[in-house]
């Protein structure tokens, strides 16, 4: 167990630093590949990465001649999000056994005390005859976000990476998002809970969701940019021991799983014929998923994990 | 002088409220005590307090908003719609329909904040407000409705001031407070002539607010995807329902103040039978816009839209539903079809069922739909797939419909409930007069 957690957190870690130079690659394209390759010959000793290329063909070289795109910190603002990235998921929905890691972790990365966590696992069947199936559900962080058009203070908002984001310093709770949410991701904090002393004591910024919760307000997945900050995987996708989740940057094309695989984005999407919640509502959705079909888990194994009416631990003492 | 003026204005100055009065206004401030105990304990512990949650997101507070901006568009019909349309029976109902109005405006503004998890950030919506929102195109049409209804309760009662002010006597201590707020009014032809362009002007500007108000507030559940709300019938259907809850409450008001204040030879019976055919008229309206709304939707029995209107029809929601449709407004149409039916008592009856029948229509409109959302409701506990108002609620609710009621009340005991110059006029009683003192 040990070492392979080690592993997953590492490749968690290269994620970013690699998106940045897939990213790099994308923009300075030819003239830089160019460059590379001159070198790579001559090269041969020095230590290599692995980089895509734009048509999505993996490849070494050499460290040295990989620039990192700078992105400086002091640009960063919560309601602008990362410059050049735009955040997008996959849903492996033929992996999913209702394993409930990532609903656990995200419950407990966010502190979240009340009674509806903010990823769930539905059990889903589409008619009486075709076989059930488990979709994780979390925020689909819409490019149409109906919750964002009709927030009346501009509290939810959309950022240039993607994300849906609240901020809960200035949402008046008047709930329309939660009303015009076709998806249901949206909880409201209904009463004040106790959240721990670390958690009550830290400033809240709008890309750590729930941290601390507001009474009156709504919150909602957040994308984990706090996450995406350190270089690191969204909490679902890193605890998903099946590796249903896959997590990336549009740009890049490219999605990596909690074991720190990487895909091709646009060719996993072909292939596995991949498809949106609700594509006819015009919402366009950041998460994608891929149809449960030719299945490697038994569907059957995750209903020991289901609880219908319980998606957040009760706390041991109050 | 004229002493059937004389008369007049003895039987339609404001009186002291009766044993009963006192009883009634003591029994109103009694509940909305009651009502602000409750709110207190709701901003203290947040809207935990109610039976709202996750999925029933919205409840008796936003049906309870609805049903007002519902009843505040009678004031627009009596006092504008039939005031530019040359009906001059309704002259007598002017003042009533435009206290109603006033009072039912004002709490729908205070039940919309009530719903709020967070009253304290209320300037948010000025200092950040996205024009893009539905709710923001409410605040703005509530205000201005909210405006020009005072102004059209106002002008009208310039002259009324004036005659109080001259008629100590009946006043009292208050004729200072009249003589204040008749503006100096005295009747000359400059004063009448801008007052009655005042008034025509204001008559045709507060119909397409009036209109604007409550198909606002129908598009704020028109503009969400949910089967149920997700209809492009809602706006007229709004207006419809809200024009019968209106009048519904008018012929309640007027029944009830004429019994108390002996004003048979205002409110005769003739305004009963007139108030029962226009009735019968909105309900009809209401009714084919009720049809659009649950046929057509029946008739294609789309997935989502077959389960919300099974709970409806036959489920959950079937006994409700079918007594608001069959007892708020099918049997109306049929009572008030007969001239028996348009009796005084009969049609106060019916009244009463069809305004009883509006509240629940609106809950029927908002709690339904929001327990059938897309993506099944899970993970959550049982007793959040149902919604059902807890008392706190129910006081808080309460208290606003009381509030409503008081708001009238007081009008009703500091201003003359029927217009005393506007009827004297129509009766060819004061004319002379106003020459008068023109000179």
């Amino acid at each position: 167990m040990e070492p392979e957690k080690d592993n997953q957190q590492k490749s968690r870690r290269n994620f970013v630093e690699q998106g940045l130079k897939f990213g790099l690659l994308t923009a300075a394209s030819g003239a830089l590949l160019a460059k590379v390759f001159g070198k790579s010959e001559s090269l041969d000793s020095e230590e290599t990465i692995e980089v895509m290329s734009t048509d999505g063909t993996l490849m070494q070289v050499p460290a040295s001649a990989v620039e990192h795109a700078h992105e400086k910190k002091s640009d960063y603002n919560p309601r602008e999000g990362f410059p050049n990235r735009k955040f997008v998921m996959v849903v492996d929905l033929a992996k999913c056994r209702n394993a409930k890691k990532c609903q656990s972790s995200c419950n407990k990365n966010h502190y979240i005390t009340g009674e509806n966590a903010w990823i769930k696992i539905y059990k889903m069947q589409e008619s009486e005859k075709s076989a059930p199936y488990w979709q994780p559900t979390l925020c689909q962080h819409c490019d149409e976000p109906a919750c964002v058009k009709v927030c009346p203070v501009d509290a939810t908002f959309k950022r240039r990476d993607g994300i849906v984001l609240i901020d809960n310093n200035r949402c008046i709770g008047c709930r329309f998002c939660m009303a015009a949410c076709p998806y249901s991701v949206r909880v409201f904090n209904w009463s004040d809970t106790w959240q721990g002393d670390a958690v009550e004591q830290t400033a809240y910024t709008p890309d750590y969701a729930g941290v601390p919760s507001q009474k009156g307000t709504v919150d909602k997945c957040d994308f984990c940019p706090h996450m995406i900050d350190k270089g690191e995987l969204p909490h679902c996708v890193s605890a998903c021991p099946n590796d249903v989740f896959s997590f990336g940057d549009m740009y890049e094309d490219t999605v990596t799983n909690g074991s720190g695989q990487s895909f091709k984005l646009s060719k996993l999407l072909k292939d596995r014929a991949g498809y949106r919640l609700m594509e006819s509502l015009g919402t366009e959705p950041s998460v994608y998923y891929l149809p449960p079909s030719d299945r490697i888990v038994d569907f059957e194994e995750g209903l020991e994990n289901y609880t219908e009416f319980q998606s957040v631990d009760k706390p041991q003492e109050p | 002088m004229n002493t059937a003026y004389e008369k007049m204005i003895n039987d339609l100055a404001p009186k002291q409220f009766s044993w009963k009065g006192n009883i009634w206004v003591a029994f109103l401030v009694l509940v909305i005590l009651a009502g602000m105990y409750s709110y207190v304990q709701q901003l203290k512990s947040g809207l935990v307090i109610t039976g709202m949650r996750d999925y029933a997101l919205w409840g008796i507070y936003i049906s309870n908003f609805v049903f007002f901006v519902a009843v505040s568009l009678v004031g627009s019909l009596i006092t504008a719609i039939l005031r530019l349309s040359g009906v001059h029976w309704s002259t007598p109902l002017t003042r009533i329909s435009e206290i109603i109005a006033v009072a039912a405006i004002i709490m729908a503004g205070i039940t919309i904040i009530i719903d709020m998890g967070r009253p304290d950030r209320m300037l948010n919506l000025f200092l950040h407000g996205r024009l893009q929102s539905p709710i923001l195109w409410d605040v703005i049409v509530i205000t201005t409705y909210l405006v020009i209804s005072l102004l059209l309760l106002y002008y009208p009662l310039l002259p009324d001031f004036s005659i109080l002010k001259k008629h100590p006597n009946h006043t009292g201590r208050l004729d200072k407070w009249y003589d204040r707020l008749s503006l100096n009014w005295s009747g000359n032809e400059k004063q009448v002539r801008i007052h009655a362009i005042s008034l025509q002007a204001l008559s045709i500007m507060i119909i397409p607010v009036a209109f604007a108000i409550h198909t606002v507030t129908a598009w704020l559940f028109e503009t969400t995807y949910r089967p149920g709300w997700d209809s492009t019938n809602f706006g007229p259907y709004f207006i419809a329902g809200a024009f019968v809850a209106g009048s519904g409450a008018v012929v309640v008001v007027m029944f009830v103040l004429r019994k108390l204040y002996n004003l048979e030879d205002y409110i005769t019976d003739d305004h009963f039978d007139k108030m029962g055919k226009v009735l019968v008229l909105l309900c009809l309206v209401y009714l084919y816009f009720n049809i659009n709304e649950y046929l057509i939707p029946t008739y294609k029995s789309t997935e989502e839209e077959a389960v919300h209107l099974q709970s409806l029809f036959k489920g959950q929601y079937a006994g409700l539903f079918w007594t608001v449709i069959i007892g708020g407004l099918i049997l109306p149409v049929i009572i008030l079809l007969f001239p028996k039916g348009r009796k005084p008592l009969p049609l106060f009856m019916v009244a009463l069922a069809v305004v009883l029948g509006a509240w629940w229509k609106r809950y029927l409109i908002v709690i339904p739909t929001l327990s059938h959302p897309f993506l099944p409701i899970e993970g959550v506990p049982e007793a959040w797939r149902h919604y059902s108002p807890t008392w706190m609620e129910w006081t808080i609710t309460a208290a606003t419909l009381a509030s409503a009621l008081l708001i009238i009340t007081l009008l009703v005991r500091f201003l003359p409930i029927i217009p005393i110059h506007e009827t004297a006029e129509e009766r060819g009683l004061i004319e002379d007069q106003s020459i008068n003192q023109s000179l």
